[in-house]
């Protein structure tokens, strides 16, 4: 028998939408190039923005998505991995062959630590001791005088990379950070279609079938949650040299909704709805808050609409639409 | 009894005020068929859940393949080689057929913490898992997604499963459960052309399935083993006719 016959089902759901990927990577990578034309680094910026929390988001599908895992303290991990850049730099360290290790090292162990406790744990209780450690992770930081407590901690200037000051250069940062989302998500595809990712899609499904067929789910469910905290610690690191500056606030049990909402918006369990969800939330209070500081009365609305009405999101959405553009 | 394959001893289990399992002692030899057959509320679905280490028991022991398996975790009960199904079938019903049987062979196979490679298309992991699926008539079925097949393929892909774990013992939780008349012929006719890889619990409400297949059978009533022997012994046990088999055999 054929090794083509011999495939089973295809890890990703949804079909029609194959050119996906490739057309978010050429988007983001025709950005800077547009914006050569418009003037500025305004869309740069924002571009960077966009997908620093798009590498987040594709980390937190892990959890939410493929995992069943609604972790509601996943801004703790971007938090983690700012704070280790604006550390170090007060100690004069300021380069990202150190820093980045750094920042992942850090966000991986707090993700490990408190793992270990959330996973005993499942549903809501699990939603609520996420929420917990992250909120601990927050007050934390709130209280660190000599890192700015509350007000947070200015970074005098971008890393270096190995002595070089490429991150200050708009256009240089904004395909590094291009460079990392494109690796998170071709790293985190290759998980969910792996031997590892099918067993923690199968306790996503049914776990107790899954622990008499021989799994212990619970370390498999432990290292996607290291895994997804690392990946958060990456976009921690490069939220921290974008804004030049690290706070309590990256940390908070809203931010932390912000990313389940994004997840939620682009279409969960599919990894691409995670990067349009962070584009489409992010651009979306970018222009609501050009008119009024009250967006989220207009964002509000708009989400429960597509809860209601695009179960699988805007991926869903636009996945529907294309069958039916394809058939009439 | 050092040789049998599951040995039972003085295993007790209660539910509040309700004992479901009263000081049983009970084992399984090599290659031996072993039916447990008794009314609703036995405790049959209770005993199978202690054995494969769903539900704790509050005393006794069970030995698995001559080692104390009482405070194992379901998972690692399944690496030393037990499988069962379950009377409600609990497959992965969005994963294919072929899927859902490639991950008991992977489990099997160990190493699970690989990140990379698709392990929808290991045919080292397929490969297996489609032969388990011809052994239960369900390999034109392989690629439906498990929710969406009839419930006797159901049945027979929960057979599947528990045959690609090649296992030592298999607990086997009201198979036919559900099943039409020619699924349950078509499944005893499985499991009779399987008996003798492997040991097996049955416990099946199904008489003409138990007699059929059963090498011994045991009578569970309230907890207790009322009464335990070859199939042609216990249909002929009084005891056994008047709690039990006078209802079912008309």
């Amino acid at each position: 028998m054929a090794a083509a016959s011999l495939a089973a089902s295809p890890a990703r759901p949804r079909g029609g939408l194959r050119v996906l990927p490739a057309g978010i990577f050429l988007a983001f990578a025709l950005i800077p190039i547009v914006a050569l034309f418009t003037g500025g680094t305004y869309l740069v910026s924002l571009g960077s923005r966009v997908m620093i929390f798009a590498i987040a988001a594709v980390a937190l599908d892990l959890l939410v998505g493929y995992g069943a895992l609604i972790s509601f303290g996943h801004a703790a991990f971007i938090g983690l991995g700012a704070y280790a850049v604006g550390i170090l730099s007060v100690y004069g360290i300021t380069d990202a062959l150190v820093s980045l290790p750094v920042a992942l090292a850090v966000s991986a162990a707090y993700a490990l630590l408190t793992g270990v406790i959330c996973l005993r744990t499942s549903g809501v209780y699990f939603i609520m001791i996420t929420l917990a450690f992250g909120q601990m992770a927050f007050f934390t930081a709130s209280s660190l005088a000599p890192f700015g407590g509350d007000d947070g901690l200015t970074i005098a200037a971008r890393n270096t990379l190995a002595g070089f000051p490429l991150l200050r250069d708009e256009r240089a940062f904004y395909y590094v950070v291009l460079f990392c989302l494109l690796g998170t998500y071709v790293f985190c595809r290759a998980l969910v279609g792996s031997r590892f990712g099918r067993v923690v899609r199968g306790a996503k499904e049914n776990p107790v079938r899954m622990a008499t067929i021989g799994f212990d789910v619970y370390r498999f469910q432990l290292a996607t949650y290291v895994i997804a905290g690392a990946l958060a610690g990456l976009s921690g690191f490069l939220l921290a040299n974008a804004t030049e500056f690290v706070s309590p606030a990256y940390m908070s049990w809203q931010r932390s909704g912000e990313l389940i909402v994004m997840v939620l918006l682009g279409g969960l369990g599919s990894l691409d709805g995670a990067i349009i969800g962070a584009a489409a939330y992010l651009l979306t209070e970018e222009w609501l808050s050009g008119f009024t500081e009250h967006w989220k009365v207009i964002f509000g609305p708009v989400l429960v609409l597509v809860v209601l009405f695009a179960r699988g999101g805007l991926i869903g959405l636009a996945s529907a639409l294309v069958r039916r553009f394809a058939r009439g | 009894m050092a040789d049998a394959v599951l040995h039972l001893e003085k295993l007790r289990k209660s539910f509040g005020a309700l004992v479901v399992t009263d000081e049983l002692t009970f084992d399984v030899m090599p290659r031996e068929l072993h039916a447990v057959i008794g009314p609703n509320g036995a405790g049959k679905t209770t005993l199978i859940n202690q054995i494969s280490g769903l539900v704790a028991p509050d005393a006794g022991t069970i030995l698995f393949a001559g080692r104390d398996i009482t405070a194992l975790p379901t998972h690692a009960r399944a690496e030393l080689g037990l499988a069962r199904s379950f009377q409600v079938s609990s497959i992965l019903p969005g994963f294919s057929a072929l899927e859902n049987v490639a991950l008991a062979v992977q489990s099997r196979a160990g190493s699970s913490f690989r990140v990379l490679g698709r392990a929808a298309a290991e045919a080292a992991l397929n490969g297996p898992a489609m032969a388990a699926l011809a052994d239960v008539g369900l390999a034109e079925r392989a690629h439906i997604p498990a929710g969406e097949l009839a419930h006797g393929e159901k049945r027979a892909l929960e057979l599947a499963i528990a045959l690609a774990m090649q296992p030592k013992l298999l607990l086997l939780d009201e198979p036919m459960a559900g099943t039409g008349r020619e699924e349950t012929a078509r499944l005893v006719e499985v499991l009779r052309r399987l008996k003798g890889r492997f040991s097996v619990v049955l416990v099946e409400h199904d008489m003409t399935a138990v007699f059929a297949l059963a090498d011994r059978i045991s009578v569970l009533i309230y907890g207790r083993i009322l009464a335990s022997g070859t199939p042609a012994g216990v249909r002929a046990d009084p005891r056994v006719v008047a709690a039990y088999l006078g209802d079912e055999m008309e």
